[in-house]
């Protein structure tokens, strides 16, 4: 005799992930029509990317190439938009490639954190007992120390670079992704779709990776675009400090650090790359906060 | 109560010593310092000798052990440079830190927690969008940015204000702009929305249907029941403000704990350091502490049992 | 006999952003000195946007009174300013809600809640608001009235948080109490001794009392007349007994039908089959037809004026004198959906 079990069923604040490609991206750009803050954030996040991907054929100078010859020169003159630097180098150009830095330090270390991060909030969610509380402690303690500074102080141990600053943000980031995933986690454990699971005897590793995982996609993406804008943030704050990217790099923290020795004498070189770095947060932001009130109601409203 | 003060006395405790305990040994595992003291042609025989006089010749684990019975009791040893006792040395910075860091949040919540009622008050209105067009600038400006465009208009071009230093009230202003100001715009984003949500609640509803004027509805009511999440919130950033006091002070040249820190690590002077992340790491506790207590009293629900 | 409040043709509007409904469609219902009125609906069907508008809570950027007007002792509520509305409310028309665990204030005390009204309304000394305050807590029965005063909502059950409600809507010895759904969220035991308390204390203060409930036994227990509201009109309004005994609207009859009754125990429960209409589907003809068992042809193109006999109104094209011999049960008894 065969029994027939109901069907899982799905209660409705959960979000049908596996939703058809086509009409997903559709409904992105209908709901991204309908708010201009997520409008401007996403344009301005497009264009970050493409600057980062072809800024190296569309830099109207070599952003390296010192020149005495025109140092300090002020913006518009000599062919230089936003002018030139200590050393001779066009700001504009270095601002160009200095997107791109940001975009990378920005990416790998939401990869990086938001990995790390998930696989601990899941083990801790998930498995609960003794693990969970070892983890949870650990994260509770990196907590109570200010991310920046512990980013400085880590980077300044392990030393400078491109490398080294991702790992440092990474280190310091993905206490929240744990924290964020392991209540989701337990959150999810508590719905009533998986107590059914586990009455019809799935078992815990198909529960974890047919019904957990991918109801965490939308947390895991809200707080991904949330955090990236910190993290380009606190780049620049202790490039600027004069640890992580090092000169002749053109991150954009650099190049304030380099700048502000000529504060009194020439505004531009502070003025631009402080300008960069606000656009892109403020467009990071824009597009985050967006994307929590558009998927949030998802979560509430179906 | 009493249980709970000695648990979260217990954490703080912890959170210390562990905080201490990573430094110390990101600091072993990433080299010796011994040659940082030397000049660069220094024979095998005077580095050995100082490491010998340094103690960095032991093993790992009897160094920690030694590191973290003196540190307990105050002792992180002598500045590699300066030979100042490093704990000395960094208190001797807490009050510049202290002075800057509370008054750009008391500056901040005097800013913050006003136009966020207002904002709410006044939801959809030109103030309201002005406001929250504002905060969400505010929340993308890097703050040591801020403080160079600062210096730049007040100090380079109006000339009325230091670019750096400390000694006068003159001197506080600038930076304590520069470290309020992200926070200023987070405080009334949050106000406004906590207010928004408690202006929904059924006990507000139920202060309108007994005849509670809506000025005394906002001011006295939902602004006590948002001060919950209002200082929860505080309380969790002050280690923001804490970190950005950090930058602020090497921008403007201020003599506290954070620019000491900053020098301390960029010449590798390790004692310091650890001082300093020692100082840090407690106070940030202590104020966390604090903030619980607090919370504990705005709420009966935990107060009263 | 006096009437204390007159509800004529009122129809509200609320706007959502995107599109306008009509909660409220051309209410209209009366209450008597001294009586208690029932009103009565499924959820949904705008009892409780109704008794808001009369105490002047709508949302007032997303709402709007159309038409019509709320005439409490022959002042018209719906063109009272904020300022005016406000005098009134707490001091001569009080409410109390669904939700106590909800509706009390969970960082203030009782007594400085209760003492808000009297702050408001009345000039009194602080100690004789205290005196007062304590004096209507024992009328409402809570024990130790004098220690309750100091204490916080969350050290409370949720009977004696509704008792401290009704202490609240009590303290300025209104005119008119509104009670919306006063014992849905309560144990049944509880539900019970503050139906007796309202009773009482309604009777003391010989004030006058609407009760909004879903709850046709609390209806039969507490009220004088009734008013059965759907879908945002009144259908049928009688004195309490009369509804009982001879319904005259198909939907009253359902309700009554669907009542769970101890002679016929065994025997299916009987529910009104469709589903109510949201605001935004509403077209002409009567808001019931798609679920009515009697629907015919004017039904749908005709919406059903007020029909009156004696005391007894109703909005159904089958009291229509003229309808009376058309109307034969089973022949037209096609629902439409």
């Amino acid at each position: 005799m065969t029994v027939d079990f109901p069907k899982v069923p799905h209660t409705t604040k959960i979000r049908n992930v596996r939703k058809n490609r086509q009409s997903a991206i559709t409904t992105f750009f209908l709901n991204l029509m309908r708010s201009w803050t997520g409008i401007i954030g996403f344009i301005i996040i497009l264009i970050l990317l493409l600057i980062s991907i072809f800024g190296q054929w569309i830099v109207p100078f070599d952003p390296l190439l010192a020149d005495f010859s025109k140092k300090l020169l002020p913006p518009m003159t000599g062919g230089h938009l936003l002018g030139t630097d200590q050393l001779g180098r066009d700001i504009f150009s270095r601002i160009i490639m200095g997107a791109k830095i940001s975009v990378i330090i920005g990416l790998s270390t939401v990869l990086i954190a938001g990995t790390f991060g998930t696989i601990v909030g899941i083990i801790s969610g998930y498995f609960r007992g003794w693990v969970d509380v070892v983890l949870m402690r650990i994260v509770d303690v990196q907590l109570s120390f200010p991310f920046i500074l512990l980013v400085l102080v880590i980077n300044a141990i392990i030393g400078s670079g491109l490398r080294n600053i991702i790992i440092s943000l990474a280190i310091g980031g993905w206490v929240i992704f744990a924290r964020v995933i392991r209540s989701e986690v337990l959150a999810l454990r508590e719905q009533e779709f998986i107590t059914a699971c586990v009455a019809t005897g799935v078992s815990k590793f198909g529960i974890l990776f047919k019904h957990i995982l991918p109801n965490l996609f939308t947390p895991i993406i809200i707080l991904s675009s949330l955090q990236i804008g910190t993290y380009i943030i606190a780049e620049a704050s202790v490039s600027f400090l004069g640890f992580g990217v090092q000169p002749p790099e053109p991150a954009w923290g650099n190049m304030l650090n380099e700048g502000k020795d000529y504060i009194f004498s020439s505004w531009w070189l502070i003025t631009f790359p402080g300008i960069a770095i606000m656009i892109t947060a403020l467009g990071v932001n824009l597009f985050g906060d967006w994307l929590r009130d558009t998927l949030d109601t998802e979560l509430k409203g179906e | 109560m009493l249980d709970f003060i000695i648990k979260r006395l217990i954490q703080v405790v912890v959170v210390v010593l562990l905080a201490l305990t990573v430094v110390f040994f990101l600091i072993r595992l990433s080299g010796d310092p011994t040659a940082l003291f030397l000049p660069p042609d220094a024979s095998r025989e005077q580095i050995e000798e100082y490491r010998e006089m340094l103690g960095f010749d032991r093993p790992i684990y009897i160094q920690y052990g030694e590191f973290m019975v003196n540190a307990v009791q105050g002792d992180f040893g002598q500045s590699l440079r300066s030979k100042e006792d490093a704990l000395p040395l960094v208190l001797s910075r807490l009050p510049a830190t202290f002075q800057l860091a509370i008054s750009a949040l008391i500056l901040s919540l005097l800013i913050a927690i006003p136009l966020g009622v207002l904002s709410a008050y006044k939801r959809n209105s030109v103030f309201d969008r002005i406001s929250v067009a504002l905060t969400v600038l505010g929340q993308a400006v890097p703050s040591f940015w801020l403080g160079l465009i600062l210096i730049y208009f007040f100090a380079a071009q109006l000339n009325i204000l230091p670019s750096g230093g400390a000694g006068s009230i003159v001197h506080l202003i600038l930076p304590m702009i520069t470290l309020a100001a992200y926070s200023v715009a987070r405080f009334t984003r949050f106000t406004r929305s906590t207010m928004l949500d408690v202006l929904r609640k059924d006990y507000i509803r139920t202060a309108k249907a007994s005849g509670v004027p809506t000025i005394r509805l906002v001011g006295r009511y939902a602004l006590k029941n948002s001060l919950i999440p209002i200082i929860t919130l505080v309380a969790l950033d002050l280690g923001t403000l804490l970190g950005g006091a950090v930058i602020t002070e090497v921008v403007f040249a201020w003599p506290g704990v954070g620019r000491l820190l900053m020098q301390s690590l960029m010449n590798r002077d390790f004692p310091i350091v650890l001082a300093g992340v020692f100082i840090v790491a407690l106070i940030y506790a202590v104020i966390n502490f604090i903030a619980d207590i607090l919370y504990a009293y705005v709420n009966p629900q935990i107060r009263v049992k | 006999m006096e009437k204390i409040l007159q509800v004529k043709d009122l129809r509200i509007q609320f706007n959502n952003g995107k599109e306008n409904i009509q909660p409220i469609r051309g209410v209209y219902f009366h209450v008597n000195k001294g009586e208690t009125l029932g009103i009565v609906g499924e959820s949904g069907c705008g009892k409780s946007v109704t008794s808001l508008s009369v105490m002047g809570l709508l949302p007032q950027k997303t709402s709007e009174i159309v038409s019509g007007e709320i005439l409490f002792n022959d002042r018209d509520l719906s063109r009272l300013t904020e300022r005016e509305f406000r005098k009134l409310r707490g001091n001569e028309i009080s409410m109390i809600f669904q939700e106590p665990m909800t509706s009390l204030n969970p960082v203030f005390t009782i007594g400085k809640q209760l003492s808000e009204p009297l702050r408001q309304h009345k000039k009194m000394s602080k100690s004789k608001i205290r005196e007062t305050i304590i004096a209507v807590l024992k009328q409402v029965g809570l024990p130790r009235a004098e220690q309750i005063i100091d204490e916080y909502p969350h050290q409370l059950s949720g009977g004696m948080r509704q008792r401290v409600m009704i202490s609240l809507a009590l303290l300025c010895q209104p005119k008119l109490m509104i009670a919306d759904e006063p014992t849905t969220a309560l144990d049944v035991t509880i539900q019970a001794q503050i139906l007796e308390l309202l009773k009482n204390i309604k009777r003391k203060n010989d004030m006058s009392l609407i009760l909004i409930t879903h709850d046709l036994s609390v209806v039969a227990e507490m009220c004088d007349r009734v008013v059965v509201m759907y879908a945002g009109e009144v259908v049928e309004e009688a004195e309490v007994n009369e509804l009982f005994d001879q319904p005259l609207h198909p939907y009253t009859q359902g309700l009554i039908q669907s009542l769970p009754s101890n002679n016929k125990r065994k025997s299916k429960l009987f529910s009104i089959q469709g589903q109510v209409p949201k605001p935004s589907e509403i077209k002409e003809g009567c808001v019931f037809a798609n679920r009515c068992p009697f629907v015919f042809g004017k039904c749908l193109t005709e919406t059903p004026p007020s029909f009156q006999k004696g005391k007894h109104i109703s909005k159904c094209w089958l009291q229509d004198p003229e309808e009376m011999e058309v109307k034969r049960i089973g022949e037209s008894s096609t629902v439409i959906s």
